[in-house]
């Protein structure tokens, strides 16, 4: 088949929409209006697109939207509740880990995957797990920081 | 070439079959039209540059018998549809398979590893696989299947040429079979690339069979230094019944060095990849022998 309708849950909100079989679902999700996921390098380098597909970090602008039907994908703006930010993003606010914001929406899915995984991370594992994300502003070392930080904070 | 890698510029079929069977049929009906897509991370990035134009994709997403670690005694049996991730994760892999636990840890980003699959990895057919020297030092086999049929093809005889391999149109990798010895053995993988994430300038794995001081088993495979990944036949020859010593291990990776023929690419030019294939040999062969609990 050239397009399928599929069912989609998107950061909650659920969706009954036809893809065609070379929708990319990056794309779709930003002509929903999520837009925080980013199309950075299209070809598995730079984790901008970032987001969480049935719970697993992956990368949107390599997912074919058309294998999506009946899962749930969770962008870094679905993670925040009504107004409030979600606690990850706020530690990269305080650490001045944003600064143009390219990479931050990818950044925040791939911490907040890491840290649902290991909630006491080293920096090594830090820096490992977000090795496919790129920066090219901070220089890394405050959006480590934040992350750490984030996670002694969930600690206490 | 077409480099704008935001979409894919062209439609095709797909197909999301529920097991193998079915997916072996949709494989023979459609045949060189069609291509198999496990986690995509490479099928889709060719395709987004028009370097392929499958009419048909027909996805393993679905089919959960691909998706297994099976261990049996001093053996292997991975489903060719396991993610990365998968692997890295299970204990007996990080255990007792060093070199494959540490080729699949140096690989891309946890997303990619997420997505990606071993069997695909192996498909895809890069000579710059990480997947591969390791398991080709284990002496691994595939299963691989169509309609109606299977074969056992020793990883080995896989490779034919960058993006080539011995599969047909027809056929996919159903199973990633492994077997080693029992201890005391070792193996090892390294890899340079220029950071973290990168695909490899060069990779190697090492895997040692110990008996006493002497090495009995010596297996070496580089990857990025010749149009598939290679076995070092000459070189482990070298080492096998010797006593393994610092003289013995720098003759074996001199012999590496000698017997591999990268070429210039974007990646890494040849002069360094063959001045550093003797430092990584060195090194691998060294952590495999630690691991055997050889002393150096």
């Amino acid at each position: 088949m050239r397009d399928k309708l599929i069912n989609l849950k998107i950061n909650g909100k659920k969706y009954q929409i036809t893809v065609k079989s070379n929708t990319l679902l990056l794309n779709l999700l930003r002509e929903l209006g999520y837009t925080d996921p980013k199309y950075g390098c299209g070809i598995g380098e730079c984790g901008a697109c970032s987001v969480l597909l049935d719970g697993q970090l992956t990368l949107s602008c390599l997912t074919l939207a058309i294998s999506c039907d009946n899962k749930e994908v969770i962008t870094a703006a679905g993670l925040s509740e009504k107004d409030q930010l979600h606690p990850l993003a706020q530690s990269l606010i305080e650490h001045a880990a944003i600064q143009c914001g390219f990479c931050t929406p990818g950044m925040i899915i791939a911490g907040k995957s890491l840290l649902d995984k290991n909630p006491n991370p080293t920096e090594e594992d830090v820096r490992q797990y977000l090795r496919g994300n790129l920066c090219r502003c901070t220089g890394y070392a405050p959006i480590v920081e934040a992350v750490l930080d984030q996670a002694r904070k969930s600690k206490s | 070439m077409n480099t704008n890698t935001k979409i894919l510029p062209l439609e095709f079929e797909y197909y999301e079959p529920e097991n193998l069977d079915e997916a072996l049929e949709l494989l023979s009906r459609f045949k060189e039209r069609a291509r198999i897509i496990a986690g995509g991370t490479d099928l889709l990035v060719k395709m987004k540059r028009e370097l392929l134009k499958p009419e048909v994709l027909i996805s393993l997403s679905r089919i959960s018998n691909l998706k297994y670690i099976d261990e049996g005694e001093g053996s292997l049996r991975i489903g060719a549809g396991t993610p990365l991730s998968e692997i890295e994760n299970n204990p007996t892999v990080e255990r007792s398979y060093s070199a494959l636990f540490e080729a699949v840890r140096s690989m891309a980003a946890p997303a990619i590893r997420n997505m990606g699959t071993i069997g695909g990895n192996l498909a895809n057919a890069s000579p710059a696989c990480d997947t591969a020297p390791p398991l080709l030092v284990y002496g691994s086999s595939l299963k691989i299947k169509s309609k109606g049929n299977e074969r056992v093809v020793p990883l080995e005889e896989f490779f034919l040429g960058p993006g080539i391999t011995v599969l047909s149109p027809e056929e996919l990798i159903a199973e990633i079979q492994i077997s080693q010895s029992e201890p005391p053995k070792g193996s090892a993988f390294l890899k340079l690339g220029r950071v973290s994430a990168d695909i490899a300038k060069i990779n190697v794995a090492v895997y040692l069979k110990r008996e006493g001081k002497r090495c009995s088993c010596c297996r070496i495979a580089f990857g990025s230094v010749a149009p598939t990944p290679l076995r070092i036949y000459q070189a482990e020859k070298m080492a096998e019944g010797e006593i393994f010593e610092e003289q013995v291990i720098k003759k074996v990776a001199l012999e590496c060095q000698k017997q591999i023929k990268p070429i210039d690419d974007v990646r890494s030019s040849k002069d360094y990849r063959v001045w550093v294939s003797a430092i990584l040999a060195e090194e691998a062969l060294k952590a495999a022998w630690l691991r055997s609990e050889g002393s150096l």
